[in-house]
């Protein structure tokens, strides 16, 4: 379980504030917020997914160095971290974010479409549809790889353990899912794919609420074989556990675009619009897209892209656009209930 | 114990009825009636009732029809059963080993008593991710107890037989600490007069000893089944979180709520409060019964 104000420092404005988004009934602490304002240093409030964490870390200091030394202002980045939907729904109800950074844009096109907090076209606001870094889903085996698991029709192998959060509840598991519904596709059409995912989900012993919770069954529980992960939480656990585990490319995945955006709303009430945008600009900078590569996420930026290219695999990816319409459309078929994913659990 | 049931009740019924108007406003010789009436009026308004009203009013967005199709969705009608079914035998379970954890803690002097008494707490203080993630090491298929069954073929985590565990373990508490303080006032002498009346050991703790006890049995067990039925923390861990087969009702409405299914969600939670309230009301009578037969 994940708090999304686990990794918040507490900075006081923005305590009160999410105090005060907390228990709407309550009106002083907004008040109290709007007075505590003028008299605290800047802080900016960046709310992420789970596999973040480490990343924004380092970004985030690097970016409190390069504003005082424009500026000479100091700054606090606090950064909240949680499943990429439940962050969301917390930005709804009122958590005061500055800026986004989560896993899928239907996210953040569900805080713009049901808080207003954010114009509706605010994925064309930034280069490369607002996405700073790319990431795609990969397979991470146990030592030796003892199912020989070299791709997708390896998983729904009868007897193996396949290791992926709910796609209902954890973005990551909804790229993963994608993933495997594209190769369906790819592979024999729209029956065919949906046979595969449900033979595939089959063999998914535990349904984890998030992609962290995943990682933790495969790795510290030692349950199934194989363990659908997010190319860079995948390097994360070989640096944490080392020689137990193995990363296989399977012959294609997903383009993973995890989208960032500004809470508009949200930073004129706070006056961090221009300390909100430089953050989310400073983002493509060539010193962001290094700490970037150097946490396994995929640069977009050229120069720091090609310095770390040897150290991912290149494998055909492919969209959710151009496969799957557009992310309202995936999420509409698949993960709505009564959808594609909710008919692989129908008794039949 | 039959044979003294009938003729107890039938009597409890006809003699402890008191007149309807001295219900209200009893009588006492402390002053404050009005006062302290009011601020728990209040108090509990505030806390209690106003978030009940919150949570049944929002259902309504969807229909009666739209909450109907949504309890009676596969996996939401699953759920339910598997919370209420297995929430109500952790608590069954926690009956007779609550009251065995109770009797040694109060009857006898033991080296280490004040510790282990100390222990039965250990599950209401801790955080419930902590113990969730303590009995998922435990009883995982690597973990060491989970290892054991797995090698006679028993399943714990992961499976309902692990949210049971979990449920059985939060519950715990509940029971105990319920029947401790009415233990302790057990009247030794009228156990002493069963005797010398000749009451066999057995006689003297099913006639003198679990009728007495019985009220706060019911409600520590009443008590571990309304938490277990809500437990989520420790649950989600063990649970495996299979749709149909492991996914608890406090999960699922979680799930809703991530797909801002707030109504459906709603009307999940509204369904579990009305059934816990409908099985507190049930309870609370056979106690009331109990206790009327008590007071004779």
């Amino acid at each position: 379980m994940t708090n999304p104000f686990a990794n918040l420092k507490p900075s006081r404005r923005h305590v009160l504030a999410a105090a005060a988004g907390g228990s709407a009934l309550i009106g002083a602490p907004a008040l109290l917020a709007g007075a505590a304002e003028a008299a605290d240093p800047l802080t900016l409030l960046n709310v992420s997914y789970d596999p973040t964490r480490e990343l924004y870390k380092e970004i985030n200091a690097a970016y409190a160095a390069y504003w005082k030394s424009k500026t000479g202002q100091p700054i606090t980045i606090n950064q909240s971290h949680g499943g990429s939907g439940k962050q969301a729904r917390s930005v709804i109800d009122g958590l005061q974010a500055d800026v986004v950074t989560l896993a899928l844009a239907a996210d953040i096109d569900e805080i713009a479409s049901r808080a207003k907090l954010l114009p509706a076209n605010w994925q064309s606001r930034l280069p490369n549809n607002s996405t700073p870094y790319t990431s795609t889903i990969i397979f991470l085996v146990r030592k030796g790889n003892p199912w020989k698991i070299k791709d997708w029709p390896d998983l729904i192998k009868p007897g193996v353990g396949v290791i992926t959060a709910n796609p209902k509840t954890s973005g990551g598991a909804r790229w993963s899912y994608l993933a495997a519904y594209a190769y369906g596709l790819k592979k024999g059409g729209e029956a065919y794919a949906r046979d595969y995912i449900t033979k595939l989900f089959k063999n998914v012993p535990v349904l984890d609420t998030g992609a962290r919770g995943a990682t933790t069954t495969f790795a510290q529980r030692r349950i199934g074989d194989v363990l659908l992960s997010w190319e860079n939480e995948a390097y994360l656990t070989i640096d944490e556990f080392g020689p137990n585990f193995e990363i296989v490319y399977p012959s294609s995945s997903i383009l993973a675009e995890p989208p960032v955006a500004l809470v508009d709303k949200n930073v004129d009430r706070h006056k961090t619009r221009k300390l909100a945008e430089g953050y989310l600009n400073f983002l493509y900078s060539p010193i962001a897209q290094d700490i970037i590569g150097k946490h396994h996420f995929r640069p977009t930026n050229a120069q720091a892209a090609a310095k770390y290219a040897s150290s991912f695999k290149q494998i055909p990816l492919v969209t959710v656009n151009d496969t799957f319409g557009g992310w309202t459309k995936a999420q509409a078929t698949h993960f709505a209930d009564g959808g594609v994913f909710d008919k692989i659990y129908k008794p039949s | 114990m039959s044979d003294l049931t009938s003729p107890m009740s039938l009597a409890g019924a006809g003699g402890a009825r008191r007149p309807r108007l001295s219900r209200w406003r009893e009588p006492s010789i402390l002053p404050g009636f009005g006062l302290s009436i009011g601020v728990t009026l209040a108090y509990l308004g505030l806390i209690v009732v106003l978030p009940l009203i919150a949570l049944a009013v929002r259902p309504w967005e969807i229909g009666l029809s739209g909450i109907w199709r949504t309890l009676t969705e596969d996996r939401v009608a699953a759920a339910l059963e598997l919370s209420f079914s297995l929430s109500a035998y952790a608590a069954l379970v926690n009956a007779p080993r609550g009251v065995l954890i109770a009797w040694v803690l109060v009857r006898y002097e033991f080296p280490g008593r004040r510790l282990l008494d100390a222990l039965v707490d250990l599950p209401f203080a801790l955080p419930t991710a902590v113990a969730g993630i303590a009995l998922t090491a435990i009883y995982a298929p690597n973990g060491p107890l989970g290892s054991l069954a797995a090698q006679v073929g028993i399943k714990t985590a992961y499976s309902p037989l692990g949210i049971f565990i979990a449920l059985v373990f939060i519950g715990l508490p509940f029971v105990v600490r319920a029947l401790e303080p009415v233990m302790q006032d057990l009247d030794r002498e009228v156990e002493e007069a069963a005797q010398t009346l000749g009451a066999s050991d057995l006689q003297r703790v099913a006639h003198v000893i679990l009728p007495t006890l019985a009220p706060a049995l019911i409600s520590g067990v009443t008590m571990a089944f309304a938490r277990a039925v809500g437990e989520y923390g420790s649950v989600v861990f063990i649970a495996g979180n299979m749709p149909l087969k492991t996914e608890i009702a406090p999960l699922l409405i979680v799930i809703k709520l991530e797909q801002y299914n707030y109504a459906a969600a709603a009307a999940v939670g509204l369904a579990m409060v009305v059934i816990s309230f409908g099985a507190l009301i049930l309870i609370n009578t056979v106690q009331l019964l109990l206790a009327r037969r008590g007071r004779r």
